[in-house]
């Protein structure tokens, strides 16, 4: 069994509230999930508004998203068999109907 | 004489179930755990006495105490023997092991401490699960060896062998049942809950179909529970959470059996048979167990109990299919995904769930295919047959064996009808 993380994007900048509706879609969509037992760790959601970003000399700057078009609005590990797998699970994410998407990488394991 | 007779041979086991637990627990108390033995010895010789004694004489006025006086007596007696041989047989080899003189208390307060403590010091962790359910059976709730074997469906002589290791483990254990800590309880409270709760559900899920036997099983696990509400240090909000759970899925134990003993399905049920006062207990002990923020797996699950207890409102599908979400995250399981399968298919549609319940892959599981049967009834019979008969032929028991057969026939009648 191979452990996949699933990166969502957002793309567009507004911090408005999913509504109850897409809350419960994304509860189910995890729960489906959890319920084929392939759920690694549900991970967590990253804040939009208290985040920064330290560069080389310390210096600070507001971000992410001053900086790039998309920014990462949280993560979580599947357990899958194959990447082809995982890619199904994420699928069912609700986050492409709000123009986001979910990038998936295997995570890598010592020898 | 006759009459006498009778009347004790009623309450010899009735008494015996009650207070055998307790007096092992007092007696433990003074002998430490090492000498559990002992301490039972001295209760089963004390039924024994009460079995001759009651026959002849009748019953005494108070049983119970009765019983209790001839238990002290017995212990004081044992130690005085055993300080008799450890100081004018083995002078001066070892000092002495027990305390001579001690007062052998039976109040309700030492009753209800060591009672606490020998649940602590039968849900140890050193042994499995199973072996600490069965020693919960034994020690906590005075059944016999045959019982716990009929409720297990297990031959006696497994379940013998089982107790014997499971205590010799707890003799090798250092676990002091004297002291009733906060450090030690707290650490030990997850064991107990959990032993408890499967305790709960292996009267409630059982595989046995003694109906009698279930029922006991239940009440006993709500038994303890209820003691460990009496004391502070237990008395959690999970503590709270696992018992409301109890007293909701309780509640309908009256109505979920015919007179035949069969199966009837939570939608078929009677719901004058549900016990209100269950109900409302387990309203109580939910709203204590909000107390605070912790959302444990009991907690989940005593909330998913509280919306089956009303089945009028419109929107408790959808609050149930929620809390499954949620449980599932917290541990998975397969009958946890089985049945929040079934939430969904209450809240989007059989078609919808048949995509999400295959999705599942539990095709060794009779729950699987049972879901899988009842999703397909309305839509596909064929498929539902065939999901039915792999479930009967996976199932042990015999009660669902028969439900499920009778739904088979009931299927392959309308598909008769229909061709």
């Amino acid at each position: 069994m191979k452990e996949f993380v699933l990166i969502f994007r957002h793309s567009n900048k507004s911090d408005s509230k999913p509504s109850p509706e897409q809350m419960q879609e994304r509860m189910n969509w995890l729960g489906s999930i959890a319920a084929q037992n392939k759920l690694a760790d549900k991970g967590n959601t990253l804040s939009l508004t208290n985040a920064k970003i330290v560069k080389p000399d310390h210096v600070i700057t507001d971000g992410p998203y001053t900086e790039i078009k998309e920014f990462i609005s949280g993560y979580m590990v599947v357990k899958t068999e194959t990447i082809e797998e995982a890619l199904e699970l994420a699928k069912g994410n609700p986050i492409f109907k709000m123009g986001g998407n979910v990038e998936v990488r295997e995570v890598v394991k010592p020898v | 004489m006759v009459e006498k007779a009778r009347s004790y041979n009623e309450l010899l086991p009735h008494l015996f179930r009650l207070e055998y637990a307790k007096m092992t627990a007092v007696l433990c108390r003074h002998f430490g755990l090492k000498h559990i033995e002992l301490a039972e010895d001295i209760v089963s010789d004390t039924f024994l006495k009460a079995t001759e004694t009651w026959g002849i004489d009748g019953l005494p006025e108070n049983p119970t105490a009765w019983l209790y006086a001839v238990a002290k007596n017995k212990a004081k007696d044992y130690l005085k023997r055993q300080t008799l041989y450890e100081t004018q047989i083995k002078r001066g080899i070892r000092k002495d092991k027990f305390q001579p003189e001690q007062d052998y208390d039976f109040t309700q307060q030492t009753i209800a401490d060591s009672q606490l403590a020998m649940i602590f010091a039968v849900c140890n962790p050193i042994n499995s699960p199973e072996a600490q359910i069965c020693l919960a059976l034994q020690i906590l709730c005075g059944f016999s060896v045959e019982e716990i074997a009929n409720a297990f469906l297990t031959k006696t002589e497994t379940i013998k062998k089982r107790l014997q290791r499971a205590r010799k483990n707890l003799r090798n254990d250092k676990f002091q049942i004297k002291v009733l800590q906060q450090a030690n309880l707290a650490s030990g409270l997850d064991t107990v809950l959990k032993t408890l709760y499967l305790l709960f559900n292996e009267g409630y899920l059982s595989k046995s179909d003694d109906h009698f036997i279930r029922k006991e099983l239940c009440s006993e696990a709500l038994r303890l529970m209820l003691m460990l509400t009496e004391n502070p240090l237990t008395n959690t909000t999970q503590t709270n959470a696992l018992l409301a759970l109890m007293c909701f899925q309780s509640s309908r134990l009256e109505a979920r059996v015919n007179e035949k003993g069969e199966a009837i399905l939570y939608e078929q049920q009677n719901r004058s048979l549900w016990s209100r006062e269950l109900i409302n207990k387990g309203n109580i002990y939910l709203v204590n167990a909000c107390e605070g923020n912790e959302i444990s797996k009991y907690h989940l699950e005593a909330a998913i109990a509280y919306w089956h207890t009303t089945p009028t409102d419109s929107h408790r599908w959808e609050r149930i299919l929620q809390l499954y979400n949620q449980l599932i995250l917290i541990e998975y399981s397969p009958m946890t995904a089985l049945n929040r399968a079934f939430a969904f298919a209450k809240v989007y549609g059989n078609e919808q769930a048949i995509k999400e319940a295959e999705k599942l892959d539990l095709p060794e599981n009779s729950h699987y295919h049972s879901l899988l049967g009842y999703l397909y009834t309305t839509m596909n019979a064929d498929k539902a047959v065939a999901h039915y008969t792999k479930a009967v032929n996976l199932t042990k028991s015999l009660s669902e064996k028969k439900t499920l057969k009778r739904e088979i026939e009931r299927l392959k009648e309308i598909c008769c009808c229909r061709a």
